[in-house]
């Protein structure tokens, strides 16, 4: 089975506190820690064991720039066949349709019986791997928690839905699956095994090659826009209990005893 | 100004929360909108959600058909194209259904997209403007959308309050045989319910819940000791099932259990808001967490920036102490 990975390399949340620039234009960028995007990180775990049971390749993309490689070396050193750099200073300011119809140009130039993109970004809302499908017209499925392949034409799938309930559907292929976290447990990846695919060369695609106008992709075509960031306004906020911890602890006492939660 | 509808999902007969929410939404984007709902099903379920919506839409379209009886995304994607006339802005649920839906949608109707919207300032020109949160919620972002070919807009539930609606009296359009000959490329097979945990959390009066900040499995047993002291059973959020810490029954949030208990402690909880919409109830919440702009302490009654695994411990000999002092 050929099968191909969208990953992003974003700002680790769970790494930085995201903080806004003086301009208020973005977040601070500057010192804050990237990784691969995590869900996108258990879709290419979830490819690698697929092929592992039923033979093929995995080959991860990404659209965006220079510095993006980092993530696809890693996913190599995880074990995928091939990294893949989409870039090009055209594609700047595209929205997820955009990114959608880049990718949907990238896909076309292969032949894939299975794409898989993480649930969603950090700084995005689960929008782009359901608009590939719809492009492409593939079958789609989001918050996809487990695949077991039927055979070479179909996938028995699993979605997570309300309260930890599973819905299971059949889903022909070639289809876009939305990788929810907690699908598998992704590898552990060391520096040594990235050291093994450094010298690896990772093929580019610009607009060129994948043959795609100023009128399809890139800030001109968006439709939707990030105008700036702003911190909320609180709204019910939290009374901070900011004495020493052995004051604080105290105080907690005092509170948890008040509200009937000691025992 | 764009025809607005809500699509509305619904279950064993009842409408789902959000068809009020959509309706404030639609609201929000036009003051003088009148929404039309769309609901897709079959027989008397389908029947009985029509009529309750009546009360609060002044139109509602009926799309009864086989292939529509269990909700499955690409089939009402279909149905919808065949129905919605261009440039129309439609407003579905975010959640798992409007995950599946919307963003093929947008693409099969040569529309905008924005997902996951918690505000909506308006129309400006031939901009929606709207407010989306970014980065788990530590910060929000003013977006833009050209919805001069119409729009598909995901509403966070429970962003939008229901505004005191005039009982309308709409009227059920059926638009069954507009929509014909549906077919997709992926088929409902079953449902399968979450098994039950060896501790039931929705039965606790206080929860000790641990998110990501508890940083591994061995942990745990931090967490566990204070809540024995408490007497309280250990919760978590998403991340902590993802790393195979705690099973899923422990999971709060809206792909796990809803609690209510009466006191519940989030200690390393970053506080994305699919876990803050597991806790019913109105409980008493106090954050710990290291990150002072954890978008806990937005929800959170106390809060403490501290390190959980040195805090906990400590608290824990603390409540300790205190029962030992009173057996005597």
């Amino acid at each position: 089975m050929e099968i191909l990975v969208c990953a992003r390399r974003v700002p680790d949340t769970s790494e930085n506190e995201i903080a806004l620039n003086s301009d208020g234009n973005d977040i601070e960028r500057d010192e804050l820690v990237y990784s691969i995007n995590e869900p996108d990180n258990y879709a290419v775990e979830e490819a690698l064991q697929i092929v592992a049971r039923v033979g093929g390749n995995v080959t991860v993309a990404t659209v965006g720039a220079e510095d993006d490689e980092e993530i696809l070396r890693r996913e190599m050193a995880m074990g995928a066949n091939h990294g893949v750099l989409i870039t090009d200073d055209a594609f700047a300011g595209s929205d997820a349709r955009g990114i959608a119809t880049i990718l949907k140009a990238f896909v076309q130039k292969g032949s894939y019986d299975l794409i898989l993109t993480g649930v969603q970004a950090e700084d995005g809302g689960a929008q782009v791997g359901g608009m590939l499908a719809a492009l492409l017209d593939y079958p789609f499925a989001s918050l996809v928690n487990s695949i077991e392949v039927v055979d070479g034409e179909k996938l028995k799938i699993s979605r997570e839905i309300e309260g930890g309930n599973k819905e299971i559907s059949g889903i022909d292929l070639p289809c876009v699956l939305s990788i929810q976290t907690g699908i598998n447990e992704p590898r552990y990846v060391g520096m040594k095994g990235i050291r093994q695919v450094a010298s690896i060369p990772i093929p580019t695609y610009g607009a060129t090659e994948l043959a795609l106008g100023a009128s399809t992709v890139g800030a001109a075509a968006a439709k939707v826009t990030r105008v700036d960031y702003f911190v909320p306004a609180l709204g019910k906020s939290a009374e901070m209990l900011e004495g020493t911890r052995e004051e604080n602890i105290e105080k907690l006492l005092e509170l948890v005893a008040a509200k009937g939660g000691l025992k | 100004m764009a025809r607005i509808f809500a699509y509305i999902a619904h279950k064993n007969g009842m409408a789902d929360d959000s068809a009020v929410e959509l309706l404030a939404a639609a609201k929000k984007v036009d003051a003088a909108a009148s929404p039309t709902a769309i609901v897709t099903g079959l027989g008397a379920n389908l029947d009985a959600v029509c009529s309750t919506l009546r009360a609060s839409y002044g139109e509602v379209w009926k799309v009864a058909s086989e292939a529509l009886a269990y909700p499955n995304a690409e089939l009402i994607r279909k149905a919808l194209v065949k129905i919605v006339p261009a440039g129309s802005i439609m407003l579905i649920a975010h959640e798992h259904f409007g995950i599946d839906l919307a963003p093929g949608l947008s693409i099969k109707l040569n529309a905008a997209f924005v997902s996951d919207v918690l505000a909506i300032d308006g129309i400006e020109g031939s901009n929606l403007k709207v407010v989306r949160q970014e980065f788990g919620g530590q910060v929000s972002a003013h977006v833009r959308c050209d919805i001069s070919s119409g729009a598909v807009i995901t509403v966070r539930p429970g962003a939008f309050k229901p505004t005191e609606g005039v009982a309308l009296g709409g009227t059920v359009v059926d638009k069954s045989s507009e929509v014909s000959a549906l077919t997709a490329g992926r088929r409902y097979l079953q449902t399968v319910v979450a098994e039950a945990g060896d501790v039931d959390i929705t039965k606790h009066n206080v929860l000790v819940s641990i998110g990501r900040g508890i940083q591994e499995k061995d942990n745990v047993s931090i967490a566990q000791d204070l809540a024995d002291a408490l007497g309280a059973a250990v919760s978590c959020s998403r991340p902590v099932v993802d790393a195979k810490w705690l099973e899923k029954s422990r999971q709060v949030g809206s792909s796990g259990k809803t609690v209510k208990p009466k006191v519940y402690l989030a200690c390393g909880i970053s506080g994305a808001f699919q876990h803050l919409a597991g806790i019913k109830g109105n409980p008493f919440i106090i954050a710990i967490n290291k990150n002072p702009k954890a978008p806990i302490f937005q929800a959170a009654d106390v809060g403490i920036v501290d390190d959980i695994l040195e805090f906990l411990p400590e608290f824990t000999n603390k409540v300790r102490e205190m029962h030992s002092v009173s057996a005597k």
